[in-house]
């Protein structure tokens, strides 16, 4: 019975997906529960700091560079035809600030320290270094998983304003350096058009959810992986996929709350 | 990787962010604008305030004096209310005139002040009796047809 | 129970997804004493280790660690009982991101209170027990396997445990860490007065150094004896294990249909 099959095969899918979700809300849970350790011995938490964030700097700024000239650019062509240049500094501005700053680099920092993190902890999990830690009586959890979710947690905000920031920059060189639209009005329209808790800080809320969910989706799939070779690519490659989806869907989620309810 | 140049990178990268963080606020944001002085409030009475929002700058001569802090239907008269604090450096005459403006043609609707000629001046809690409502785009889309109707055909 | 074996397996059985892997383990395990389980690959001796270790809860029966049954302590009284014990992973699973020294402090720092300078003389001290001072400041991925398998025996013995477990100790190293690990494996037994199970298939290696033998078949003990009761032992099983012949109870082929009928020949 070919239909019933598939109909097996959807439902296997499905109780297979939340009982993974579960999984990953219960694993979130047991990580703040084991923080204070974690706390109580910073340094650990700044080793992590050192490879998810300052590793991520340097695509984190190229790519906010590129991505602010792209708005310039385009902006200006758009805005070009409705006589308002001046208002580029605005676009470019709300739009890194409120959208691209914290989606694009969530999407960039789940690529790159996101699959890393996955990666090692699948390797620390194949050869059985995790288990070697669990005979020595010592919590995984609070050893390994937790400094890791507060290096996420703690970096993603801070690379995304420095996207936003470098972005702003590149529109600014686009626009106003080589366009020659006028500076005053770049930053005086700008200023007055974003707003620091409408705009700012949502957009650094939105950073912080996007580092706790790119944050747990690698830690789990990591600690979730099968010990074998194909287990942790496997793990790699659906952390980037699932934590990629996650970000565009809470970013939707978001944006509704903050911005649609007007 | 020693300890101590770990620490100088992860400081770096921390300070870069907050730096990034600081810049945004005030030099892309309105945070070097929210002015932490005192501010005094005062309302006032429009038939019509178009796009007008909560926010809203308040402006004088050019230069941001307050903000729009909420915008209510009075269902007595049927008309909104607009409440503004402005700042307590700027004082205004008890017969200035609150008009709702547009900067440019599409941007966003602020309240522009014109000062009279009285002596004594606003204090907390005053209304502001002379008003202008917004221009809305249909009725003066509706006003140049009709007057062009009216004309005679040449 | 008898205050001279430190663990006590009794009637230990444990299915894995409704299939038996452990069945009516009986085994003890005295104090100061060495005690290797052989098998052949798959029989169920890992599984039993990891009961020992406690990260495992039999279906049935139980495991007792100086006098205390594993499966009813609750996780911090696990964790009590893991500091007394050290394992020894089969390719040694030091932790990638440590350097050698970092790898041997590792229990110290979490479980003590020691100031850095006594916990530098430990380290080396233990280093050095295993012959690797020199290595301390290097990172596991600049060892050889033998090498990296002494440290972690290094890491194993940091706080001094009353029980060492390994697994597969043996495997993997070429004849001359093979030798040395093994003599490493009996000297920090008698040395810290430890007791030591050895999980292996290495036959002649561990029966040279070990006081007792236990041997598993599909989860079952099919032998167990002192090394020279079962070097003369005159069992099949035992015979074909120790002297490591191709054919008899364990058979070289894997059970099949015929093979005629599987290459479609008629009779």
């Amino acid at each position: 019975m070919p239909i019933a099959k598939s109909f097996r095969a959807i439902g296997h899918r499905s109780v297979n997906a939340v009982w993974r979700i579960g999984l990953a809300t219960r694993f979130f849970l047991l990580t703040l529960r084991y923080s204070g350790n974690g706390f109580r011995r910073f340094h650990l938490i700044i080793k992590e700091l050192f490879s998810t964030g300052v590793m991520s700097l340097i695509i984190i700024v190229v790519a906010g560079l590129f991505v602010g000239m792209v708005l310039g650019l385009q902006g200006y062509e758009t805005l070009k035809r409705y006589g308002s240049e001046s208002a580029l500094g605005v676009m470019v501005a709300l739009g890194l600030v409120r959208e691209l700053g914290p989606v694009v680099a969530a999407l960039l920092f789940a690529s790159r320290a996101g699959s890393a993190m996955t990666a090692e902890i699948g390797l620390m999990k194949a050869t059985e270094q995790i288990s070697a830690m669990e005979m020595m009586a010592v919590n995984p959890i609070a050893r390994i998983v937790a400094p890791r979710f507060w290096a996420g947690v703690i970096s993603m905000p801070l690379l995304a304003a420095l996207f936003s920031a470098v972005g702003v920059f590149g529109g600014y060189f686009v626009g106003v350096v080589q366009i020659g639209v006028d500076e005053g009005s770049f930053w005086s329209q700008m200023q007055a058009a974003v707003d620091f808790r409408e705009d700012i800080l949502n957009g650094v809320i939105k950073s912080f959810v996007f580092g706790t969910a790119v944050t747990v989706i690698a830690l789990f799939e990591g600690y979730d992986a099968p010990p074998t070779a194909e287990g942790v690519s496997g793990a790699t490659t659906r952390t980037v996929v699932t934590s990629s989806l996650a970000i565009l869907m809470l970013d939707f989620v978001l944006t509704a709350m903050m911005f649609g309810g007007k | 990787m020693e300890r101590t140049t770990l620490d100088l990178w992860v400081g770096i990268f921390v300070v870069a962010g907050i730096a990034a963080l600081v810049m945004l606020a005030m030099k892309v944001g309105n945070l070097s604008t929210y002015n932490v002085s005192e501010t005094y409030q005062v309302h006032a009475y429009f038939t019509n305030i178009g796009g007008l929002k909560p926010k809203a700058s308040i402006k004088s001569a050019g230069v941001l004096v307050g903000r729009v802090t909420g915008i209510t239907l009075d269902t007595q008269r049927y008309e909104a209310k607009v409440t503004m604090s402005l700042d307590k450096r700027y004082q205004f005459p008890k017969d200035t005139f609150a008009n709702i403006l547009t900067s440019g043609l599409l941007g966003e609707q602020y309240i522009g002040l014109m000062p009279g000629g009285d002596e004594e001046m606003l204090k907390d809690g005053e209304q502001l009796k002379k008003t202008q409502s917004a221009v809305v785009l249909e009725d003066l889309i509706g006003k140049f047809l009709y007057n062009k109707a009216a004309e005679p055909a040449k | 129970m008898s205050a001279q074996n430190l663990v006590e397996i009794r009637d230990l059985n444990f299915s894995y997804d409704r299939r038996p892997v452990l069945e009516g383990i009986n085994m003890n395990f005295p104090r100061g004493k060495l005690v290797a389980i052989m098998g052949l690959s798959g029989c169920g001796k890992t599984t039993l280790l990891r009961h020992i270790g406690g990260s495992l809860k039999p279906t049935r029966g139980y495991v007792k660690v100086d006098g205390q049954v594993l499966h009813e302590l609750d996780q911090e009284g696990l964790y009590a009982m893991r500091r007394k014990m050290g394992m020894l992973f089969q390719f040694g699973a030091l932790f990638t991101d440590m350097s050698v020294y970092d790898n041997v402090a590792f229990q110290m720092r979490e479980h003590t209170d020691l100031p850095e300078e006594l916990i530098h003389d430990l380290v080396l001290m233990k280093l050095h027990a295993v012959g690797l001072r020199g290595t301390h400041n290097l990172m596991p991925s600049e060892l050889s396997g033998g090498m990296a398998r002494r440290v972690a025996l290094a890491r194993t013995v940091a706080l001094d445990p009353m029980l060492i477990m390994y697994d597969e100790p043996f495997a993997g190293l070429d004849p001359i860490s093979l030798t040395v690990v093994g003599d490493l494996i009996r000297r920090l037994n008698d040395a810290l007065g430890a007791t030591s199970v050895v999980v292996t298939h290495d036959v002649q290696e561990s029966l040279k150094i070990v006081d007792y033998v236990y041997f598993m078949a599909h989860g079952v003990i099919v032998a167990e004896g002192t090394p020279d009761q079962i070097r003369a032992s005159d069992r099949d099983f035992v015979r074909q294990f120790v002297h490591g012949e191709m054919d008899g109870p364990v058979p070289f082929h894997y059970p099949g249909g015929d093979y005629r009928q599987d290459l479609n020949l008629r009779a």
